[in-house]
């Protein structure tokens, strides 16, 4: 139950980031999720990608909307604010959020049924504004919390755990954000935390929208024969084509990758995102490509995993905006309003 | 035909119809006419009935001078344009006996001997226009501003001021000012060779339109979202609220651009729909800013479940619902008070919402900051309350002033210090005995974090299913609504406080209300008045209420929905309140109330306005 306190003990051996803090200071408060669910093994790849960044705790702000994904943001970053909304709209939040104050970083945790079904169009929305946020959806298929119905993510043929199969074609959230103009499209598993982690982190330093697909099983409802979300499954039909490393800025890159295959992208911050191909012939900042190349994995019954898009030019919300540097929320009172002699000008033109 | 000259005369005292076409620019005829006539000094109202469609349906525009200077609908038409062959025949009907019609007469009409008890006045406008100007475009435009000139002459309207007008209005396109000015000269010197000028209906020059503007209610609250600092809009486009943010806009970029940057100082947010829209604002709320939505009655029922989502998460929001006719999607163009229920208790649970009822463009500016300060105070949503009539209207009103020692009341906010002090931080704690708790906004300390829900949760942030914990917050959000009371702008009580009888009344109905008393003051029949400008209800409605015998509710829709509110909100016994219900659509006369007043005293039954939908479109015969 989350409202047992955990207790914040840090062993004095455990690794500092940046500034000083250890993983036990960007945890939240104790998971009520079911033993082994994929969503816990996220929350504790988000944390460890915030670690990792040495992000204050407070410069976080985690919004979320109804379902057992949307639980998760009470489970890492205790010191950040969360906001944990109605069923779909967290989108919305986030825009208005984002609107407010442009120096967050605004990290959405979401589900497939909170996104896909009845929050689709705010997602779709929210893509199209380009809203500088890292948005995760925790794919598990089903709905948890009302134990066990389809999702809109579940795939034609798959069944669920009282056996009988889902007729309707799935929606894919990363096919669908690469029609809507998504800047930032990646996929990943719960189980691959090389993976997950340095996505996280490219996501939150993307200045964009930045979806993370992340099949997520679900241990109680969707784990069984005849699931294609369930562990076994993903694990047996999951292809990377695109690895991603995230490098902070002034940092040199030092591994050593193949020749050929390797692909850096420079952050708007001077960040760079290196991107392994592990397939040579794909080409992650081509849409149509990508979306052709996703569309024939799919059909070989793949998962297609990583990077799979990115556009790190075009601009987000508050460029196409032109807002002020200052955030919204912190601009003066005197900066706003014309005054009384500006009333007075404004009060000539209604004579 | 009666006599002109018999009738009595109608100095600064006479209504206008004009009945056109929707799409073919009488609107700006007709505005110059309305605002010749205020700046000439008269007190003047202009209502505009417009179909919900671009181009071809009737769209009618009525303008009456009053010297009196009441601003509500007479009920009366002196004088009708009648520019729609379509409505022509309705448009005759409805002119007061004794008064006039001008027609178009360069082609015949036969319908015209339909009456004997008003004048007709042919002018042939079409003709002239052809005769004068070239291209179909400019001939159709400019017939509205020759019918203009024509009543410059029939009414003693100021030519030179119109010319004078004309010119602010196309100062950098001398061809079209050109034009227009030898449009209205033709008209007002045909008015002048053809008709005894001016009529008995006419104007003269008075000062009782100084230090006052006209300007309509969304224009006005738009402005109170300029000056209360607001930083974040975000809407869905919806009659008859569109207007409000596209002020806001105007605003903003003459004084929202930051002259060395160039960069804005505001955002806004065409939402995907209005569920978006009151996401949008309670994302930015709860991150600081100053945020509104404006919208109408089908875009507060799609808004329901984050309403309820503020209301319980304590995030400060302002909406501004500019009333329409429903259920559904009713009439879109026409007005009604007909959300005040829905507004009241909006999503479901125990909910309730702090109300504002602005009665004129004037209060929408002032209340449009008081609706900030008392969202950032109360840390709950704010409903303004204004309608069609209001929003889109051009009132006249007391020229709006400004004390630069305003500042923004933003409520009980921690700052990083205070936070830094605190040995811990709890979201939902009355600490100040006034049921309002504490806020920290995102960014500023990590001890400040809490984790916002809508879900069950206790006093310290915390989530929760326990019963007691449950309730010590939902009985903390009811006292939280008395402190309310104490915040919301009181009732203006008028009358001499000493009468069995009172009326109550909101917004839009407060001007046909003032004409009314009046009127049955003159009658005998004096009442105290009570015009209600927030909710919750404070004591003094309550003492009101108590102190009267018998007490008249009037207001704009089918139901009772104010009188529902005062029977469930205040101790008023039920039997008391005796409904005058107009909702047909049009702004209030103050007839309706009159005939209402006196109806209710003689036979004991609800009254309703009898005002039908004279602007139903004519059918065509098949």
């Amino acid at each position: 139950m989350s409202f047992i306190t955990k207790p914040k003990v840090a062993h004095p051996g455990l690794p500092r980031n940046e500034l000083g803090l250890t993983r036990r200071d960007y945890e939240g408060s104790m998971s009520t999720l079911c033993a082994g669910c994929g969503h816990d093994s996220v929350t504790a790849a988000i944390i460890e990608a915030v670690w990792e960044l040495s992000l204050r705790p407070e410069q976080l702000a985690k919004l979320s909307g109804i379902g057992c994904s949307s639980k998760t943001t009470a489970y890492f970053v205790s010191g950040a604010h969360g906001f944990n909304s109605v069923h779909g709209r967290m989108p919305s939040i986030a825009t208005g959020a984002h609107a407010a104050n442009s120096q967050l970083y605004y990290v959405g945790v979401s589900g497939d049924g909170d996104t896909l079904s009845i929050g689709f169009g705010q997602f779709a929305h929210a893509i199209r504004r380009n809203i500088n946020m890292l948005y995760m959806i925790e794919n598990n298929g089903v709905y948890g919390l009302t134990k066990g119905q389809f999702s809109a993510s579940a795939d034609i043929g798959s069944k669920a755990k009282r056996g009988e199969a889902n007729m309707q074609p799935p929606v894919d959230p990363v096919l669908t954000a690469l029609t809507l103009g998504c800047t930032f499209v990646a996929r990943s598993f719960s189980g691959d935390k090389e993976q997950l982690v340095p996505l996280i982190k490219a996501g939150m330093m993307h200045k964009g929208f930045a979806l993370i697909d992340v099949l997520s099983p679900c241990v109680t409802f969707n784990d069984h024969e005849g699931s294609t979300k369930s562990y076994g499954f993903v694990r047996d039909h999951y292809d990377e084509v695109v690895h991603a490393d995230f490098v902070p800025p002034a940092t040199e890159i030092t591994a050593s990758y193949a020749a050929g295959a390797v692909m850096p992208v420079t952050m708007h911050d001077g960040s760079r995102i290196v991107l392994r191909k592990l397939d040579p012939d794909y080409d992650p900042t081509h849409r149509g490509k990508a979306f052709n190349y996703l569309r024939d994995k799919q059909a070989q019954g793949e998962y297609a995993t990583g990077l799979i898009y990115l556009d790190s030019q075009s601009p987000d919300f508050h460029a196409v905006n032109n807002t002020a540097a200052t955030p919204m929320n912190q601009l003066p009172y005197a900066q706003l309003h014309p005054g009384t002699k500006g009333l007075a000008k404004i009060m000539d033109k209604y004579r | 035909m009666p006599d002109p000259a018999g009738a009595p005369d109608r100095l600064n005292d006479f209504v206008i119809k004009l009945a056109n076409v929707n799409g073919t620019g009488s609107a700006s005829a007709n505005a110059l006419l309305m605002k010749s006539m205020f700046r000439m000094g008269i007190p003047v109202m202009g209502k505009n009935y417009f179909p919900s469609n671009i181009q071809g349906l009737p769209t009618w525009y009525e303008i009456r001078a009053c010297s009196e200077g009441y601003i509500a609908r007479s009920g009366r038409i002196d004088l009708m344009v009648a520019m729609n062959a379509e409505t022509y025949a309705k448009d005759v009907k409805e002119v007061s006996p004794g008064g006039y019609l001008l027609y178009d007469s360069s082609w015949p009409r036969p319908a015209l001997l339909s009456r004997d008890d008003i004048t007709i006045l042919g002018v042939p406008l079409a003709r002239m226009c052809n005769e004068t100007f070239e291209g179909v475009r400019s001939r159709i435009l400019l017939k509205n501003i020759m019918y203009a000139g024509v009543l410059a002459g029939l009414l003693d309207l100021e030519l030179d001021l119109m010319r004078t007008m004309l010119g602010e209005s196309y100062s950098n396109k001398k061809a079209l000012l050109d034009d227009n000015v030898k449009a209205l000269e033709i008209g007002h010197n045909y008015a002048l060779t053809h008709f005894s000028c001016p009529l008995p209906i006419r104007a003269a020059r008075m000062q009782k339109t100084s230090d006052h503007i006209m300007i309509d209610g969304n224009t006005a609250a738009a402005l109170g979202c300029l000056y209360a600092g607001a930083t974040v809009g975000a809407w869905y486009p919806i009659t008859p609220s569109t207007s409000v943010m596209d002020a806001f806009k105007g605003f903003c970029q003459k004084w929202r651009v930051d002259a060395q940057t160039g960069k804005h100082n505001y955002v806004i947010v065409q939402a995907e729909d209005e569920l978006s829209a009151i996401g949008a604002v309670i994302g930015a709320s709860w991150n600081g800013a100053r945020a509104f939505t404006p919208t109408s009655g089908p875009g507060i029922s799609l808004m329901n479940e984050f309403i309820g989502l503020a209301y319980y998460a304590e995030i400060p929001a302002v909406i501004f619902d500019i009333q329409r006719v429903g259920p559904s999607t009713g009439m879109p163009t026409r007005t009604q008070q007909c959300d005040l229920l829905l507004a009241a208790y909006a999503s479901h649970g125990d909910t309730k919402h702090v109300l504002l009822f602005p009665n004129s463009p004037e209060e929408c500016f002032y209340m449009a900051i008081q609706a900030f300060d008392l969202a950032e105070r109360l840390q709950t949503p704010v409903f303004v309350m204004s309608d069609l009539d209001i929003g889109m209207n051009d009132w006249m009103c007391p020229t709006l002033h400004w004390d630069d020692a305003y500042r923004p009341d933003r409520g009980k906010v921690l700052n990083a210090e205070q936070i830094a002090g605190l040995d811990k931080f709890h979201r939902y704690l009355d600490k100040d005995g006034d049921a309002i708790p504490y806020r920290t906004l995102p960014g500023v300390h990590p001890k400040g974090a809490y984790f916002t829900r809508g879900s069950g949760h206790n006093q310290f942030g915390g989530y929760t299913e326990d019963a007691a914990e449950y309730q010590v917050v939902l009985d903390r959000l009811r006292r939280k609504f008395d402190t309310a009371k104490t915040l919301v702008p009181s009732a203006i009580v008028t009358g001499r406080g000493n009468q069995d009888i009172g009326i109550v009344s909101i917004g839009s109905c407060d001007g046909a209300m003032r004409e009314a008393l009046d009127g049955l003051k003159r009658k005998g029949l004096h009442m105290d008045y009570m015009r209600l400008r927030g909710f919750p209800f404070g004591r003094e409605v309550e003492d009101f209420l108590a102190a009267h015998s018998l007490i008249f509710v009037v207001e704009q829709n089918r139901d009772g929905q104010l009188r529902s509110l005062l029977t469930l909100e205040t101790a008023v016994e039920k039997a008391k309140l005796r409904s005058i219900l107009h909702y047909s659509g049009m702004p209030m006369s103050a007839d309706v109330i009159v005939t209402g007043v006196l109806a209710e005293l003689g036979p004991a039954e609800p009254v309703r306005s009898v005002v039908r939908s004279i602007h139903e479109v004519p059918q065509r015969k098949s």
